[in-house]
């Protein structure tokens, strides 16, 4: 009872606790859940199941279901299935062969009974049981054919029974009769059932196979299969254990059975992903685990598919594996699907891993390009206070001064200047990285430049260092360009080359080039070398010599294709070499060569000072202008800096034009087919070679001996050429001895006492004053006379100079009265200044007039560029203030314009921008000298803004100072100071 | 009033006019500019001024109420008004023609619009304080006084 009551709840709890998955009517123990026969048939019967193809090897089938552990499972059960059945037809049988038994019994007892009664009766009638059997014979017949009828019959002999008289023997012997010939009949029926029995167990006998009803069975599960499957991307099949194929149920076929039992998969179909299946198999096989996996087939039968493969051994009842189940279902779509998916994820991850990227860069550039605008006007306010300090302290310069003085305003100068160039760097860089840097398109002559940006340098050059020019004659007379920028490029890198050569020579390389890949972006024959070219800043050390081998190929390549270039489009390519023998670049630094602030070491920072801002911004104004800048180096032994930029060339523009246009520029300069400069110094400008130097020299003396005073002494290779003329000059050679010490020539450093009695003599060399130390030398009165006659050919000569200090400082040298202040003195009464105010706005006028006034200077005024023009043709001018910013001309241009004549000696520029020349019958100051050079007037820009009109364009555009706006009284006064002496 | 008293105000009106930063150090220029030979500097310049710059302002106000603005036009007019503010030390009206002449740039008519009212409003001011400027300095003149200069 305990039992019992501990039992119940729990499996009431199991039931409700775990509810069959199963529908009720569904058997969750048989295989194939399939409704009674003939309930579902009507709907079987409305789907057609079409035979497929099924291919099936009978006699392996037969084998496998008796042989594998799975077929003999199913058969046993399908065999217990059966003998259930039966068992229970048995039992029904054996239950009403019980009950008939039991029958027979109590009719037997109660005959007895009823035969102990009645024995004497019945003996007495003994030969009525004979007849008793004919009447049973009878009820037989009557019981087999009619049975309704035998009951009547029995029903009449009943009637006849009650007929006879009660309690009589007849009456008995009727009844015993009747009684027997129930007996018989129940006897009868017995026997029958009997024989029932016996034939159901005879037919049973028959039926012992159960054959029919598996085959019945089979047959369902298979039409059931064929069902569910008929539409289903699957392949199913069994493969023996050498991967034969055995069975295949496949939807699609595009084989027929005999091509594919019987074989493996590599003998049917070849591509990628057979093999990867087969080996799969294989793997299932050997391992004797199911398995899944997904493969990729790649064959001509059925194209780009993808499978998922079940496959699963199959042992037999040793447990070993007879072969394998595989089922496949196509899964292409899905694949594709889901790499479709994937990639939409990671493209949608890249896409916002770009966005945060983007937002970080945008709020970064917002942020540096404020910090850039903020430092770059940081810049321009340090820079106005700072060049007061620096123009203050050259003023105090030219004044006399002990040795200590002068030492301490030389340091002075020299790191003013330094911060000024600092300065200057940094507003280039943040204009061209904030896009602000204009170029601008002049004609130019590359020939010149570059002959100016070496005479420059050579001015302010203090080693024994040869400066040289190679134009080859493919380079056109005049190029279109933004020649500013250009001389900034030159003149940097010049002076770097410089900066790092101790001895040997620096020089400049000038050809044609055919257009680079980098342009083009085409691949011809020479665009191999530019990629290279772009990627060297990087790695250049390993291929300068590639890259001096290419340069020279490259160079030869031109001088066959000079004319390719230029004759049918107006752009050519310009490659400039910059070389030198110097200390050379280190491979480890190239990389960081081109950035900003940086330098080769901290060592070489030191050494060598500078702000490591110059070539940053030679290569940003390289690639403004469209080209490269490229470089390679090798330690100890120089390097070299090259870039190419694309120039427009004028078609008009010809040698003769050239000629024509501009009389007094020397002739070798144009018209020379070939054009060359040798190892340069400032003597030798003008000539054409470097035997020339000496024979010319002298008979040029009258011109040119005045150039060492220009750029004074300072060029040792100069005034060692000048030496070996007869007597150029005896003050340049007693220099030459003084300056031949080098440490001497460093006049910016401070000396032992010894060196600076030597140094007085060459105090010229100080890179602001050249002049200003004159005045403490003794021969101050010779050079006076000399500059006199000079001063003219040094306008011409510096005017195209884009180093904005040494425009500057060579100032005070070109303006006609003395750079000495007590000259000026001297010279004072004599020269009245004439001024003039190139302003449109009528305040400005009156303010900047009235201050003039209380100088007790006179002024002119004009209110824009084009009438500043006309009043300096009209007339002549010591100085010039100039409003940059005006209507019909602005400063600029008009400065350019006056720059131009002075340069050139004709208002071709003038008239080309729409001023036409004062008539010759004017005769006007300017006119009747045109013939010979022009001297070079101060023109101070009046800006009033940081970028718009910075500094550096006044300086680029030929100005020589700017005055911030509002004008003050003391900003007035230290322009006038500086430029009125 | 008293001379010095004169003299006193107008230096605390200048200085208030600094340090509202209505006028910067310029103005001391364009004082120190007026002498025995132009008594009347200041006053010239000023009236000078005042027309100037009221013409530049209707011209302004004119060229952005065209159809199409031309702004490069629009951007010379603020410039010379910049010019002559900045001359003679008109501090906050030359701060609103920089910000102008950004706005022109940036093509921006709206914005111009907003800064024209602004400076209509700035030229208001300075036109108004340097006008009571004048006065007394005319007052100082008048009592015989030197007019003080607006220290830089």
């Amino acid at each position: 009872m305990v039992c019992e009551m501990e039992d119940d709840p729990i499996e009431d709890m199991e039931v409700e606790v775990l509810p069959s998955m199963w529908p009720e009517d569904i058997d969750p123990g048989k295989q194939f859940n399939i409704e009674e026969p003939g309930v579902d048939q009507d709907m079987l019967e409305e789907v057609t199941i079409p035979e497929k193809p099924t291919f099936l090897d009978l006699k392996w089938l037969t084998e496998l279901v008796d042989f594998t552990d799975k077929g003999s499972a199913q058969l046993s059960h399908l065999v217990k299935h059966w003998e259930y059945k039966q068992a229970n037809v048995v039992r029904l049988l054996r239950e009403e062969l019980d009950n008939l038994s039991r029958q027979r019994h109590e009719a037997e007892l109660r005959e007895l009974r009823i035969l102990e009664e009645h024995r004497f009766e019945e003996d007495a009638f003994n030969g009525d049981t004979k007849r008793q059997i004919s009447v049973l014979e009878d009820i037989y017949e009557f019981w087999k054919e009619v049975p309704r009828r035998k009951k009547d019959v029995i029903v009449e002999n009943k009637r006849v029974e009650v007929d006879a008289e009660y309690d009589t023997v007849m009456y008995w012997k009727q009844r015993a009769m009747n009684l027997e010939k129930r007996l018989e009949a129940s006897v009868q029926r017995e026997q029958t059932l009997m024989e029932k029995l016996q034939e159901s167990m005879k037919n049973l006998d028959g039926q012992s196979a159960p054959a029919e009803d598996l085959t019945q069975i089979l047959k369902r599960a298979d039409n059931f299969l064929h069902f569910i499957l008929q539409t289903a991307p699957i392949v199913i099949g069994h493969q023996d254990k050498d991967l034969r194929y055995r069975f295949i149920y496949n939807n699609f076929p595009t084989l027929h059975e005999e091509d594919i039992i019987g074989k493996t998969d590599m003998e049917i179909f070849s591509g990628s992903g057979v093999k990867e299946n087969q080996e799969f198999k294989r793997e299932v096989l050997e391992k004797g685990k199911p398995a899944k996996r997904e493969v990729t087939f790649e064959t001509e039968l059925f194209g780009l598919k993808t499978f998922l493969i079940y496959v699963e051994p199959v042992f037999n009842k040793a447990g070993e594996t007879i072969g394998i189940n595989y089922v496949g279902m196509e899964v292409t779509d899905q694949v594709k699907k889901r790499e479709k998916m994937a990639k939409l994820r990671e493209e949608i991850a890249v896409q916002k891993a770009k966005e945060t990227e983007l937002n970080k860069t945008i709020h970064i550039t917002e942020e540096t390009m404020r910090a850039k605008q903020m430092l770059a006007t940081m810049s321009h306010e340090i820079r106005s206070p700072l060049s007061g300090v620096v123009s203050m302290a050259e003023i105090l310069s030219t004044t006399r001064l002990d040795r200590e003085q002068r030492q301490l305003l030389d340091v002075m100068l020299s790191s003013g200047d330094l911060v000024l160039q600092l300065i200057n760097d940094i507003l280039d860089l943040s204009k061209v990285e904030s896009g602000l840097m204009k170029l601008e398109a002049t004609k130019f002559r590359p020939r010149e430049v570059v002959k100016h940006v070496l005479q420059t340098a050579a001015a302010s050059l203090k080693k024994m260092l040869t400066l040289e020019g190679h134009v080859s004659d493919d380079v056109p007379i005049e190029v279109v360009g933004d020649v500013l920028r250009i001389r900034q490029i030159l003149t940097n890198l010049i002076s770097n080359a410089i900066k790092f050569t101790h001895e040997g020579k620096v020089g400049i390389k000038l050809y044609v080039i055919p257009e680079p890949s980098f342009a083009s972006r085409e691949g011809g024959h020479h665009a191999r070398t530019n990629p290279e070219q772009s990627t060297a800043l990087e790695n250049t050390t390993s291929k300068e010599e590639k890259n001096l081998l290419r340069s020279h190929s490259n160079i030869t390549e031109e001088h066959e294709d000079e004319e390719k270039p230029q004759a049918p489009q107006t752009t050519v390519w310009i490659r400039c070499d910059v070389y030198d023998t110097g200390i050379g670049i280190p491979e480890n630094a190239t990389p960081t060569l081109f950035k900003k602030y940086m330098q080769v070491s901290a060592d070489h920072a030191r050494k060598y000072g500078g702000t490591g801002l110059g070539l940053a911004i030679c290569k940003q104004l390289v690639e403004l202008m469209g080209g490269r800048l490229t470089v390679s180096s090798k330690e100890h032994m120089g390097s070299t800096f090259t870039f190419s930029l694309p120039y427009k060339v004028s078609p008009v523009c010809d040698n003769s034009d050239d000629s024509d246009e501009l009389p007094n520029v020397a002739e070798d300069d144009i018209t020379a087919g070939f054009f060359q400069f040798q190892p340069r110094a400032l003597g030798s400008l003008f000539l054409n070679g470097p035997a020339q130097v000496q024979k010319l020299l002298p008979g040029k003396l009258n011109g040119f001996v005045d150039d060492s005073y220009m750029f004074p002494a300072s060029n040792i290779v100069n005034l060692r050429e000048i030496r070996s003329p007869e007597d150029a000059c005896s003050v340049n050679i007693d220099a030459v001895e003084s300056t031949s010490d080098p440490e001497c020539s460093q006049s910016q450093s401070s000396h032992p006492d010894g060196d600076a009695a030597n140094c007085k003599g060459t105090d010229s060399k100080p890179p602001f004053g050249n002049s200003r130390s004159q005045s403490s030398s003794s021969e101050i009165v010779s050079r006076i006379d000399s500059e006199e006659r000079g001063s003219k050919v040094d306008n011409r000569l510096a005017n195209g100079e884009t180093l904005k200090e040494m425009q500057r400082l060579e100032k005070p040298e070109t303006s006609p009265e003395s750079t000495s202040s007590g000259k000026t003195e001297s010279l004072k009464p004599e020269m009245i200044p004439r001024i003039l105010l190139v302003e449109d706005n009528k305040i400005n006028v009156m303010v900047t007039q009235s201050m003039m006034k209380q100088f007790k200077h006179k002024m002119d005024v004009v209110n824009n560029g084009v009438e500043a023009v006309r009043a300096v043709q009209r007339s002549s001018y010591d100085l010039i203030l100039m409003d940059v910013c005006m209507p019909v001309m602005d400063g600029l241009q008009a400065t350019r314009l006056i720059r131009s004549f002075e340069e050139m000696g004709n208002w071709e520029a003038a008239t080309k921008a729409g001023i036409e020349e004062p008539s010759s019958a004017g005769l006007s100051p300017n006119e009747h000298k045109s013939s010979e050079p022009r001297k070079r007037i101060p023109i101070i820009a009046m800006t009033a803004n940081a970028l718009s009109e910075s500094a550096d364009e006044c300086f680029a555009n030929g100005m020589d100072s700017f005055v911030s706006k509002p004008v003050t009284l003391q900003k007035l006064k230290h322009c006038l100071e500086q430029y009125l002496r | 009033m008293e001379v010095g008293e004169l003299q006193q105000s107008l230096m605390d009106y200048m200085n208030s006019l600094r340090s509202q930063e209505i006028l910067d150090s310029q103005f001391g220029q364009l004082q120190r500019l007026q002498d025995e030979s132009s008594p009347n500097f200041v006053a010239e310049v000023l009236t000078l001024f005042f027309t100037d710059s009221k013409d530049l302002i209707k011209e302004l106000s004119e060229a952005l109420n065209q159809q199409n603005v031309d702004f490069k036009e629009v951007d010379s007019c603020v410039h010379q008004l910049k010019g002559s503010s900045a001359s003679i030390g008109a501090q906050r009206l030359k701060k609103t023609c920089i910000d102008f002449s950004r706005f022109c740039n940036e093509k921006n008519r709206q914005a111009c619009l907003k800064c024209l009212e602004q400076m209509r409003e700035e030229f208001n001011l300075v036109r108004s304080k340097l006008n009571g400027l004048l006065q007394i300095e005319k007052q100082i003149v008048a009592a015989g006084g030197s007019i003080p200069i607006m220290d830089l």
